[in-house]
């Protein structure tokens, strides 16, 4: 753990309930710049929710999210989206606005133009052809869609990256290449990224550090390598036991 | 056929009206119900509410909203002022506004609702505010539904629009309106076909627009929208293009009589170098209220009802003093010029053919009390609801086993084939000596005096030229000579056109 830097998110007693659950149940942590932190747990674990406090696609019922700082709350709605790239599982391109003009909306609701190049930039980072700038969304497949969502969340050149369950709706082997390409750009670019996802394997492979979320709280916050020797508590357990116990089996078919 | 081109030909500046009408409406419509839709999105609440309210304005029969309008309008004035118009184009423009809301709005609220909510959260998440949400994002994808919605509101309101002859605004309803009340059937058919062909044309355009929108296709929407633009374009020009400064505007009520007569002001007025124009089928009370604030400027109108139904008086005085004091009456509350009597009375009597009031013995009224209680009475659409039938029916004690309502045509029809036994008949109609009726006498006096007098609005009735041009109609029409022209324009073979009708009957009374 970095102690050194100001975090860049830090959630104080972070809770959300609706009518009759609650999502999440007073959660307090830090996340330092760089991290790569991977927010694991089952269905209804509340850690959609607790990601979407930061960008304030929910806004909690009691404690503070601070971001670089600052109380999310205190900052303009829309300043703070921006300042944050959000990529989620059903991506979200707008279906009346090409590739290039997808990528380009942030900075268009500023008033300002993305130049052509800085946007086949952007598409040849996420391993894009540029000349699909021009496409509508419709004509992509599915994985090419969501690189296109990546490509539009990094440029506002964001801090941080929050995506929910970003590769949820993928083929296994685009989820693996885009899973690969995201970690990539996060070292490249000097990223923060959080990403939530309900499979312990994507996270133990892409991430730094682990968290895991049951009935609204924390209950692991261990790097992948203690996870796999056994740290984190029995429900983190649990849900590594599922890709060892797979892969276990893999190796054993193969002999 | 050639007699429907010709007819159709005629309509130009009532297509006009009709197109200028319909657009503003819908334009209108439009206005008010995208704000109201975007509103609806936000909040479950309004939406009910809106929708709940669209609905209930569509179950009104368009007919009904139309002239609903007039009274609220009246008692609008109380706030805007006197200058409100309560007839035409403002009361036309109203309730087919209200009418071409559910369509637009429905289609809004649904398609709103059905925007997937991954791309409501991606615009949320790219950091759009509200207006920026609905301007890059909901309303392109909501705008081929929006557009769906305006294209039924279209065809619906071209088509609620021919009704709006009745409140006295120009439109392709006047041939309907015309030729129903005389059965020329080249006329309606006329005036429906100019009006079907109008909605099939503006359901392609828009339908143009719509598919330019969904597709992404702006060079199509932009033409079906140009073409659009250009429809109206040409109906201004039509409608202000030829409009002369001193036009006198001619009200006609919707019966043969009434054509005829203002058909005959019309021609005379031309004669003395004016241009004139028509505004047909007014029900009798906005005819009245029309001449009085200036939406028309001459109308025939008769003493009886005047002073039954403007004035509710309810007795009957010989006709010199009902004259007089009908004058008074008219100059003092409504600034209405009476310029003089015609010369013929047009009442309403009860009348049967003659065979069968021969073979029952009826000859009176009172007859009628004594032996019709089987009987099924006719009347025009107004003419139960109207204060003389009232006092008559209380002065004998009427009752009979049924009343029903026609168009004053299909009236002497229902007589014909025994659908109905007696009618409130009109005392100059053609058809009373073609149909071989007679009137009941009424020794009672319980039907008030009809005669047939030209009014003059108040700023018309200044106008001494106009008053001039009027003067030679005074006295000059009498009841065989009204009966004849009527029968010409009524009869079913043979029929003529009003204004040869009128051209006819200013030969023989020697204009």
């Amino acid at each position: 753990m970095t102690s050194s830097a100001q975090p860049l998110v830090e959630f104080r007693e972070v809770r959300k309930s609706y009518e009759t659950t609650e999502a999440v149940a007073g959660v307090s942590l830090t996340i330092a710049p760089g991290e790569f932190v991977a927010l694991v747990g089952a269905s209804g674990s509340g850690k959609s929710t607790l990601l979407k406090t930061v960008n304030r696609l929910v806004d909690p019922s009691g404690g503070t999210v601070l971001f670089e700082g600052e109380p999310v709350e205190s900052l303009p709605l829309a300043a703070l989206r921006r300042r944050i790239g959000y990529v989620f599982q059903s991506i979200g391109l707008f279906p009346h606005m090409t590739v290039g003009e997808n990528i380009a909306i942030g900075p268009r609701l500023v008033g300002e133009r993305l130049p052509e190049g800085r946007i086949a930039r952007l598409l040849e980072l996420v391993e894009l052809d540029p000349a699909m700038a021009v496409r509508l969304p419709d004509e992509l497949s599915g994985g090419q869609r969501q690189r296109v969502g990546v490509a539009r969340a990094l440029a506002n050149d964001p801090h941080l990256l929050l995506m929910d369950e970003p590769f949820g709706a993928l083929d296994p082997i685009t989820r693996d290449a885009l899973g690969e390409r995201v970690r990539a750009l996060h070292a490249d670019l000097g990223l923060t990224t959080v990403m939530v996802t309900h499979d312990m394997a994507e996270a133990l492979l892409l991430a730094d550090r682990v968290l895991v979320m049951d009935g609204g709280s924390i209950v692991a916050d261990e790097n992948p390598q203690a996870l796999l020797h056994g740290a984190g508590g029995t429900i983190a357990q649990d849900l590594v036991a599922v890709p060892r116990a797979q892969a276990d089996r893999l190796a054993e078919r193969a002999r | 056929m050639s007699e429907i081109g010709t007819a159709l030909l005629g309509l130009g500046d009532k297509l006009a009206a009709h197109v200028l009408l319909s657009a503003a409406a819908i334009a209108l419509g439009i206005a008010v119900a995208l704000p109201l839709a975007i509103w609806a999105s936000r909040s479950p609440a309004v939406a009910r509410a809106t929708l709940g309210f669209a609905s209930l304005v569509q179950t009104i029969p368009a007919l009904a909203l139309l002239a609903l309008f007039f009274p609220i309008l009246l008692s609008l004035r109380a706030v805007f002022g006197e200058g409100l118009p309560t007839l035409g184009f403002l009361p036309a423009l109203l309730a087919l506004s209200l009418y071409a809301l559910l369509p637009i709005l429905r289609n809004a609220v649904t398609a709103q609702a059905n925007l997937d909510p991954g791309i409501l959260e991606a615009a949320d998440g790219v950091g759009m505010n509200f207006w920026q949400r609905l301007r890059l994002v909901e309303a392109p994808l909501a705008a081929p539904y929006v557009m769906a919605g305006i294209r039924t509101a279209a065809v619906w309101t071209i088509g609620a629009a021919t009704l709006s002859t009745t409140i006295g605004q120009p439109s392709l309803g006047d041939p309907i309106f015309a030729g129903l009340q005389t059965q020329n059937w080249v006329l309606v058919l006329a005036g429906c076909i100019a009006s079907a062909g109008l909605a099939l044309v503006a359901d392609a355009l828009l339908g143009t627009i719509e598919k330019g929108l969904a597709a992404r296709r702006r060079r199509l929407s932009l033409a079906g929208l140009v073409a659009v633009l250009l429809g109206i374009v040409a109906a201004l020009a039509v409608q202000f293009g030829n409009r002369a400064e001193d036009r006198v505007v001619i009200g006609a009520k919707g019966f043969s009589e009434q054509y005829i007569l203002a058909r005959l002001i019309g021609q005379q007025l031309e004669t003395a170098g004016y241009t004139v124009d028509y505004r047909n089928g007014l029900g009798s009370a906005v005819a009245h209220q029309a001449v009085a604030n200036g939406a028309i400027d001459v109308l025939v109108d008769y003493t009886g009802t005047i002073w039954t139904n403007q004035m509710e008086r309810r007795d009957t005085p010989d006709r010199d003093t009902m004259l007089a004091e009908i004058e008074e009456w008219e100059t003092r509350t409504t600034g209405t010029h009476v310029l003089g009597r015609l010369g013929f009375e047009n009442a309403y009597g009860l009348a049967m053919p003659r065979a069968r009031a021969e073979a029952g013995g009826f000859a009176a009224i009172g007859d009628l009390a004594a032996r019709g209680q089987g009987m099924t009475i006719g009347g025009d659409p107004e003419f139960f609801e109207r204060p003389e039938w009232i006092a008559v029916r209380d002065a004998y004690g009427l009752r009979f086993a049924a009343q029903r309502n026609f168009s004053p045509t299909f009236m002497y029809n229902a007589l014909q084939s025994g659908e109905a036994d007696v009618i409130g008949a009109y005392t100059s109609d053609g058809r009373i000596a073609a149909d071989d009726l007679v009137f009941l006498d009424d020794p009672e006096g319980a039907f008030p005096n009809y005669d047939a007098i030209i009014l003059l609005s108040p700023e018309t009735g200044a106008d001494p030229d106009i008053v001039a041009a009027l003067q030679p109609l005074v006295g000059a029409i009498d009841v065989e000579a009204m009966r004849a022209a009527n029968l010409s324009v009524d009869r079913d073979n043979d029929k003529l056109s009003f204004a040869e009708a009128a051209r006819q009957l200013a030969a023989r009374i020697g204009l």
